[in-house]
Formats: structure tokens, C-alpha cells, sequence
């Protein structure tokens, strides 16, 4: 009975973890940058969706406003910060990504103040929990498993079928040779950042509904944990973060389920650590060999 | 240019070590005689401790060119390390100088101990993942901490420290991490960590066992983010986990950065002035982070090398300059000094 809720508990929260994964793998992927700021780009998502049924739009609207303004943002920090540096040393691009997540969060702090704010979660997923002979299923997790396979159904289409997916996929074999090739690489970057944070905004809109509140440090271990189940899955790998993100959320409902809930992020990091140590690339992750 | 007069290395030496004691005494006198106040004390001893932290960071990442993100983790653990000696050699017959020394001492060895153990595994990794499996490191040490109450206080910190970090522990403390770290990247193995940085593969194919050198770099590192650490428990007295979370280590990593990676003259002066700003400039507080990160941005983008560069302070070679009327403006064509 308890070993049921609790699964369920822990593909939710694993479903989150692998859709927000996924814009770290593909921007990885594409740019080999680790981009920090994808957790606060988050928290922005739950900020916009917070406020604007606060102004009393629509829910679905809100959503929506929640992730076009995630899809704009990843674009504006793309242009501004990232495509300065595209051929700098991929330390400076790291290093820019970590300057570009801390200005997130600290001008969100001085906005919207430090205090985490309640989220109207019952406003967007308004249900009771289900019960089938003494099991509670919890509505939320439900809608949160179906709109994450939903979003991996058509980003596998995107990448596979469509015309840009074929660009995203050349641009990530070979920069230089796509170029050749006649794909703007640009294009592909910028609409690349515009998916994951689409993704990103439709985790934030989940994430708060689990969790129903918002500050502006939520995204930074929220985004930590699921660069880990990217890293873990094989990074750039689509299915790989899609496995490390369910590994990671099972993982970490398991441990509060023994009740050592206080260890959680702890074991989180220490699986990264011994997953990486025995597979530096992780469950799926392409093996490269530098050439000299 | 056989007429060049050179400065022989014993008067280096001379010049040097009369600096250093007469900065010591000058500094001993101004911070005993009540020539500082409270605050201005505390502000010198925090501006050593950062020193000490960022130098330490500059050798991971600076000479060896990686990016470790958990350099709080190091100084976590020499600071609760150093603190519990500190706290049971109170009860002992230890003289005080005596236990100063040997807190600091085991400080820095355990964390040089944990320097290698996350080493080991860490540096098999390339770049991006050496990066997170550190700031990992960092946030394990952290949970560990708040979860082991029984030995590290939990939550609400461990506390009744001897605050043992006077100026002349801290400003020795500075002086002996600065000068171990300059000899070691003078060495061979100094050679040896840097070529790694210009390219590892390269390095490798010349012999160099780049495995043992990054593990020995980075415990390097490690050992003196733990004195700082053991520094910053005598200082404060009191420790609490919150200090050395994520973002302290981005403190210390903006510090190394801004000054240029690389640039020991470079780590010192962005942690003096970035320590400093904040304390004298109180409303600068608020807006303390936005600015650091937007610096972290515009350096990367208008001059990823830092603000130094690779630019390291001779004052020999710029007596040697003086000496010859050798000025860089006076510079001929076909003349390149490499700086």
C-alpha cells in the first residue's frame, strides 16, 4: 500500500527532475556548456505563473505566460551572455554561467524580497486525492506523469522528425561542419536554450505544484539535482536524462522512506560521485576521445 | 646585454624577509597598541583568511586549470577539525602556542587528506564534471555536518572555540601559504602542474604522470583552504554549516577570477579589496552580490584572463628594472620582455 504512494511519489518527483534535466543535456549537448543558470530560470517560471494568477489571469493562461516568459528569458541570457564566449575556453563559459545564476537570484531577491511565497498550486491542478481501497493517489502526481511524457513524446518528435531537430542533432555531432553546411548555427543555439526552458517552465509549473511555494533560492538545488540526474543519464543524451531523473527522484523518495530524510541531497551527490567514478559518462553518455 | 646588473638571489632573499618581518611588526604594533579598532582588526584578519583561501584556490585553478566548485567543503572540514582541537586541547596542559600550531597543522592535513580522497576520483574526470562532482563534494560535507550533531553541533554550530586567530597567527599564516605555494610553482612539479594546464595531453606524452600531479595539486589546495578554515574557526569562535555552503565557495572562486586566474598578486588583491568593500561600504551590502556577478560576466566577456591576468609581482625584477633603466615605456622593437 505504502510501497505504491511512495513509487508514485517518487516518478513525480523524478518525472521533474528528467524534464528539467533534459535542458541541461541539450544545451550540453549542443554548446558543451554547463549552464548553471537553468535552475534559476526555474524559479523566474514559478515567479511569473505566481504573479500573474495573483493579477487574476486565467490559470491556463498563466502557464502558458509562465513558459514563454521561461522560453524568452533562455534566449535573452543566451544572446547576452553565452554567444560572446563561444569560442573563449570552456572554463570562462562556465564561469559566466554561474555569474548569470547568482545575478537571477539575487535580483530576484531584491524584487520579490527573500521570503519564499505561497503558490496557488489548487488553482492549476485543482483535485482530491483519489482512493482505491486505502491507497491515496495523489491527483498532482498523476497529471505530473502524464504532461512529462507528453513533453518527452513531442521532443522526441521535435528532435527526431522535424527539420531543426535534424539541425540540433548535426549542430551537436560537429559545430564547425554544420556550419559548413548551410545551418545557422545561431538559430539552432538560440531555439535549443528556447526548448529546454520551455521544458524548464513546465517543471517550475509541476515543481510548485508539488511544493507550493516560491523563493528565489528554489531553483539552485532544484537545478543542482537535476544536473545530476542529466550527468548521471549520460549528458546530451535525451533518454539518459529522462532515466537519471526517475533514478534520482526513486532515489531520494527510498531514502526518506528508510528515514534518513535529512541525508537526502547528501546521497544524492554521493550516487553522482560513485556513478562517475565507475562511468565517467554516465548510463548512456558517448564515450569522446579528445584528439590531439 | 652583458652590462645588465642583476640583483644577486641571497639580497633577494635579504629584501624579502626584511619586508616581511617589518610588515609584521608594523601590523603587530598598529592592531596591539589599539591604533585599530575592534573592527578594523577583525576587517586585516578577514582580509588574511580570504587571502589564504583565494591563493589556495588559484593553485586548482589558476596553475592546474581546473574548476573545482567546493573549496567551502575544504575549508568546512579544516575549520570543525581545527575547532574540536582547539576545544579539547582547552581541558589539556598544551601551551597555547603549541596547540595554535598543531590545530592548524591537523586543519590542514585532514583536509588535505579529503583534498585527495575526492581527488582520486574527481580528476579521472574532465572539466565540467570535475566541477560538479567538487560542488557535490561540498554539499555532502555540508550535510554531513548539520547530521552529525554529536560531533559537529548540528544546526546551531559548534561553539566556544578559543578564538586563537590574532594578526600575528593569521599574518603567519599568509606569508608561509603565499611562500610554499610560490616555491612549489617554481619546482618541477610546479612546471609540471602548469603544463597540464596548457595541455594535458601534450604533458602526458612527455612524461608527465598528470594523474599524481592534479591528485597532489588539489590537495595542495586543499591543505591550505583547511588552515584558512582552522584561521576561520579561531576567528569567529563559532561555526555554523551555513557558512561554507555553495555560495561561499563562489565568493572564494569570484575572488580568484576577478584577480586573474593564475595571478597569486591578482588572488591577493581581489580578496583584499572584495573582503574590504562590503565591511566599509555598508549599503553597498545589498547590491554586494548583484555586482560581483555582473563583474563575473563582464570580466569573462571583455577579459576572460582576469583582471591580472597572468601577471605575477616581482619586486626584484622591477629593482632590476630601476637598476637598469630598463622601462617597459623605453622598450625597443624587436626587444619582447616575456611578462
Amino acid at each position: 500500500m505504502l510501497f505504491i504512494s511512495q513509487l508514485l511519489n517518487g516518478l513525480q518527483l523524478g518525472s521533474i527532475y528528467a524534464l528539467v534535466a533534459l535542458g541541461y543535456s541539450m544545451v550540453y549537448g549542443i554548446i558543451m556548456l554547463l549552464n548553471f543558470a537553468h535552475g534559476d530560470i526555474i524559479m523566474i517560471g514559478g515567479y511569473i505563473a505566481l504573479f500573474s494568477i495573483a493579477s487574476g489571469v486565467h490559470p491556463a493562461l498563466a502557464v502558458v505566460m509562465a513558459i514563454v516568459g521561461c522560453m524568452l528569458l533562455a534566449m535573452l541570457i543566451e544572446k547576452a551572455a553565452y554567444k560572446p564566449l563561444r569560442s573563449a575556453p570552456r572554463i570562462s563559459l562556465l564561469i559566466t554561467a554561474i555569474g548569470v545564476s547568482m545575478l537571477l537570484q539575487n535580483v530576484a531577491q531584491l524584487l520579490f524580497g527573500a521570503g519564499a511565497r505561497s503558490f496557488p498550486s489548487s488553482s492549476i491542478i485543482n483535485a482530491q486525492n483519489l482512493s482505491f481501497g486505502g491507497i491515496q493517489i495523489s491527483i498532482t502526481a498523476i497529471v505530473t506523469i502524464i504532461v512529462t511524457i507528453i513533453s518527452m513524446l513531442v521532443l522526441t518528435f521535435l528532435v527526431q522528425k522535424t527539420k531543426m531537430g535534424k539541425a540540433m542533432r548535426a549542430v551537436s555531432e560537429d559545430l564547425g561542419a554544420a556550419q559548413l553546411m548551410g545551418i545557422n548555427v545561431n538559430h539552432v543555439v538560440s531555439f535549443t536554450f528556447a526548448v529546454g526552458a520551455a521544458l524548464a517552465g513546465i517543471g517550475a509549473i509541476l515543481y510548485c505544484c508539488r511544493y507550493p511555494l516560491v523563493s528565489p533560492t528554489m531553483g539552485s538545488l532544484l537545478g543542482l539535482k537535476a544536473f545530476v540526474a542529466a550527468v548521471l543519464g549520460g549528458i546530451g543524451s535525451i533518454p539518459g536524462a529522462m532515466v537519471g531523473g526517475l533514478a534520482i527522484g526513486l532515489a531520494e523518495v527510498l531514502v526518506t522512506a528508510v528515514g534518513l530524510s535529512a541525508w537526502t541531497d547528501g546521497v544524492v551527490f554521493a550516487i553522482l560521485i560513485i556513478v562517475l567514478t565507475f562511468r565517467p559518462t554516465g548510463f548512456f553518455g558517448r564515450s569522446m576521445m579528445e584528439k590531439v | 646585454m652583458e652590462n645588465q646588473k642583476h640583483i644577486s638571489m641571497p639580497v633577494r632573499y635579504g629584501i624579502n624577509t626584511t619586508l616581511i618581518v617589518l610588515f609584521l611588526i608594523m601590523g603587530y604594533v598598529l592592531t596591539s597598541s589599539g591604533f585599530t579598532n575592534r573592527a578594523q582588526t577583525s576587517l586585516i584578519l578577514q582580509i588574511g583568511i580570504y587571502i589564504i583561501l583565494a591563493v589556495s584556490l588559484n593553485v586548482a585553478t589558476g596553475y592546474l586549470g581546473q574548476l573545482p566548485l567546493g573549496h567551502a567543503g575544504f575549508m568546512a572540514v579544516g575549520a570543525y577539525s581545527c575547532g574540536i582541537f582547539w576545544k579539547s586541547s582547552l581541558a589539556s596542559a598544551l601551551p597555547t602556542p603549541i596547540s595554535i600550531f598543531l590545530g592548524l597543522v591537523v586543519a590542514g592535513i585532514v583536509a588535505a587528506i579529503f583534498g585527495v580522497l575526492i581527488g582520486i576520483p574527481a580528476l579521472r574526470l574532465k572539466g565540467d564534471y570535475l566541477a560538479i562532482i567538487t560542488l557535490g563534494f561540498g554539499e555532502i560535507i555540508r550535510v554531513a555536518i548539520i547530521n552529525l550533531p554529536s560531533i559537529t553541533g548540528g544546526t546551531p554550530g559548534l561553539l566556544g572555540i578559543p578564538k586563537h586567530s590574532n594578526f600575528i597567527v593569521v599574518y603567519l599564516c599568509v606569508v608561509f601559504t603565499i611562500v610554499a605555494i610560490h616555491m612549489m610553482m617554481k619546482s618541477r612539479h610546479g612546471r609540471a602542474i602548469l603544463s597540464i594546464r596548457e595541455n594535458e595531453i601534450a604533458a602526458e606524452s612527455c612524461g608527465i604522470n598528470t594523474t599524481y600531479y592534479k591528485v597532489m595539486a588539489f590537495a595542495f589546495s586543499a591543505f591550505f583552504a583547511g588552515i584558512a578554515g582552522g584561521l576561520y574557526a579561531g576567528f569567529q569562535g563559532l561555526l555554523v554549516p551555513k557558512s561554507f555552503d555553495f555560495m561561499a565557495s563562489i565568493n572564494i572562486l569570484v575572488m580568484v577570477v576577478l584577480g586573474g586566474m593564475g595571478s597569486m598578486i591578482g588572488s591577493v588583491i581581489a580578496a583584499t579589496v572584495l573582503t574590504a568593500l562590503p565591511l566599509l561600504l555598508q549599503s553597498f551590502n545589498t547590491y554586494r552580490m548583484i555586482i560581483y556577478s555582473l563583474l563575473l560576466i563582464i570580466v569573462m566577456i571583455f577579459k576572460p584572463s582576469g583582471l591580472m591576468g597572468m601577471y605575477d609581482f616581482s619586486l626584484s625584477r622591477i629593482l632590476e628594472r630601476i637598476l637598469n633603466r630598463d622601462f617597459p615605456w623605453k622598450k625597443k622593437k624587436g626587444d619582447e620582455v616575456n611578462v
